[in-house]
């Protein structure tokens, strides 16, 4: 029973990072995700200091408040301050990391995360929680149960706002004139990215999240070219990947989370080897 | 010469804007008339995509203001449709030719409802009148750069607006895809419609346009364009470069090019 709810685990993080990862890589702010996942450590450890528990509903508002915080920052030392937008995304996500380390290592006996977790992850620990059955008849890790609703919450927001988010990722100025506020989706979007980053941190940790978010999307974008199928297939690379990560990770005796993302980035290898459209493999026999 | 028209279709009042202190548009102040088609002319860096942007509300005014049909833009903005510059977006974005038409609908309808069969169908009738039909079901990575220009342009037919603003829509198009987006355009004007395009180019733009803003900064002209295309203007809007480009030739013509003192 261990092996299916890490499986699980691993499958419903990477169904969330991989559809949100799609619209972040087609808006080319894959570096934004990653800032994201690690700037949001603070909120999390300040969550905790106000509530005094591990529940996920103080840390997933701690954690979006300094996500969207994050994003705030970023655009203001790009617009206002002129700097360069990698070298912004770079000055505020180290710094917030940072503050979010100091923050653990201060409170250290008090709080329960220590910093290998933070940055590794221990996704193999979810079978050890006690299941916690909130509907009757099917009882669940507490871990698997939040990333459920997260994914619901992140399928909900791209089927209702699919309009939305197409629109302001694909023409930003356009979705302006026609009075639809490009500041409002961005925030939404990049909220979601905070939360959802924050409930599969505790599984594969703050590094390879990115992996999560943006390989999945990556290995899509070089498959097809159609928006939908880009979604389903970033969310199916990532259902194998947890599927292969773990059973690589028992063979190998390793780490989980960085099995998966190591299968993450052999999926991501194949595609752009031997994807239809865009792979060099099959490029070079159609010539 | 700024010839002011009674009730504008378009009324743009002491409008400046800045990007970082420096000035890119100066108390520009002109009227438009309806069922025109105009041209905003000048020279690079003269803020003509500037221009439109604002009175799209995509840039913040420094001072002035901007009305449309006497009203604001948010209370017409179903009116107005704008044409962003090819270059603006990522035409490797994984999308449909259609997909992107039916974004004309979106105003309209609102984010939340579904494509509608009649969107579908204006959709379909927009593709038509730029030619671009069998292209429909087309990937946008896969067009030229003349079917991308027509693929905005039937998104903006899509809207259904009566004032059009478009930012350089012969900009990187072959001359049949010019000649065809000009009889469009005539076609437009003929339904009453009001087209403002920003262009580059001086010698077209006598041919195609009834109404000509000169721009280099400031305003310098804004009338019917045999009255605006005059060389004392002209000169003035594109300042040093046009005397430039007439001392170069006459140079050209007596061979003597100035040797570098040493």
């Amino acid at each position: 029973m261990s092996d299916f709810w890490i499986i699980l685990t691993g499958c419903l993080a990477s169904v969330s990072c991989g559809l949100l990862g799609c619209f972040l890589i087609l808006r080319q702010m894959a570096m934004v995700g990653d800032a994201i996942s690690h700037a949001v450590l603070p909120g999390i450890v300040i969550a905790f200091l106000f509530s005094g528990s591990l529940d996920s509903v103080p840390m997933l508002i701690g954690a979006a408040t300094f996500g969207v915080i994050t994003t705030y920052l970023i655009e203001l030392f790009n617009k206002k301050g002129g700097l360069q937008k990698d070298a912004s995304i770079g000055i505020t996500f180290t710094w917030l990391f940072a503050i979010g380390v100091i923050l653990i290592s201060l409170y250290a006996d008090d709080v329960h995360i220590d910093q290998d977790c933070v940055l590794f992850g221990e996704i193999a620990y979810v079978a050890l929680e006690p299941l916690v059955s909130y509907i009757p008849g099917l009882s669940a890790p507490s871990t698997v149960w939040v990333l459920f609703i997260v994914m619901l919450l992140i399928i909900a927001m791209i089927i209702f706002g699919y309009k939305g988010l197409f629109l302001t990722t694909f023409d930003p100025s356009f979705a302006a004139a026609i009075g639809v506020s490009t500041v409002v989706w961005h925030y939404l979007l990049m909220s979601a990215v905070s939360v959802t980053t924050v409930v599969s941190f505790e599984s594969v940790g703050a590094i390879l999240v990115v992996a999560l978010l943006i390989a999945p999307a990556a290995t899509a974008y070089l498959i097809t070219d159609k928006l939908p199928k880009m979604l389903v297939i970033a969310a199916l690379v990532g259902v194998i990947a947890s599927f292969g990560g773990y059973y690589l990770a028992v063979w190998l005796d390793a780490s989980v989370a960085a099995a998966i993302a190591s299968v993450l980035g052999i999926e991501f290898t194949l595609a752009f080897l031997f994807s239809p459209q865009d792979g060099i493999i099959i490029k070079r026999l159609r010539r | 010469m700024n010839i002011q028209v009674d009730n504008p279709v378009l009324e743009v009042h002491d409008l400046t804007v800045s990007y970082d202190k420096k000035p890119v548009l100066w108390d520009v102040d002109f009227t438009i008339p309806y069922g025109n088609l105009v041209g905003i002319i000048g020279p690079n860096g003269a803020g003509k995509s500037t221009l439109i942007k604002a009175i799209m509300g995509l840039v913040p005014k420094g001072s002035g203001y901007i009305k449309l049909y006497d009203d604001s833009l948010d209370s017409v903005r179903h009116k107005v449709s704008y044409v962003p510059q090819r270059e603006s977006v990522d035409w490797d974005f994984p999308a449909s030719v259609l997909d992107v038409v039916l974004m004309g609908r979106y105003g309209k309808k609102g984010l939340l409802k579904r494509v509608s069969k009649k969107d579908k169908e204006i959709a379909y009738e927009s593709l038509k009148r730029v030619n671009m039909l069998d292209f429909a079901s087309r990937q946008i990575s896969q067009l030229s750069g003349g079917q991308q220009q027509r693929t905005f342009l039937a998104r903006a037919l899509a809207q259904e607006a009566d004032l059009y603003l478009m930012d350089e829509p012969f900009a990187g198009v072959d001359a049949a895809t010019e000649r065809s987006i000009v009889d469009l355009l005539l076609e437009m004007r003929k339904e009453g419609k009001t087209i403002v395009v920003v262009h580059h180019d001086l010698q077209s733009a006598i041919d195609y346009f009834d109404w000509t803003l000169l721009l280099n900064t400031r305003l310098v002209a804004s009338g019917p364009t045999e009255k605006v295309f005059t060389t004392e203007l002209l000169q003035e809007t594109y300042g040093g470069k046009l005397t430039l480009l007439s001392k170069i030739g006459d140079l050209m013509k007596e061979k003597q090019f100035p040797a570098r003192e040493k």
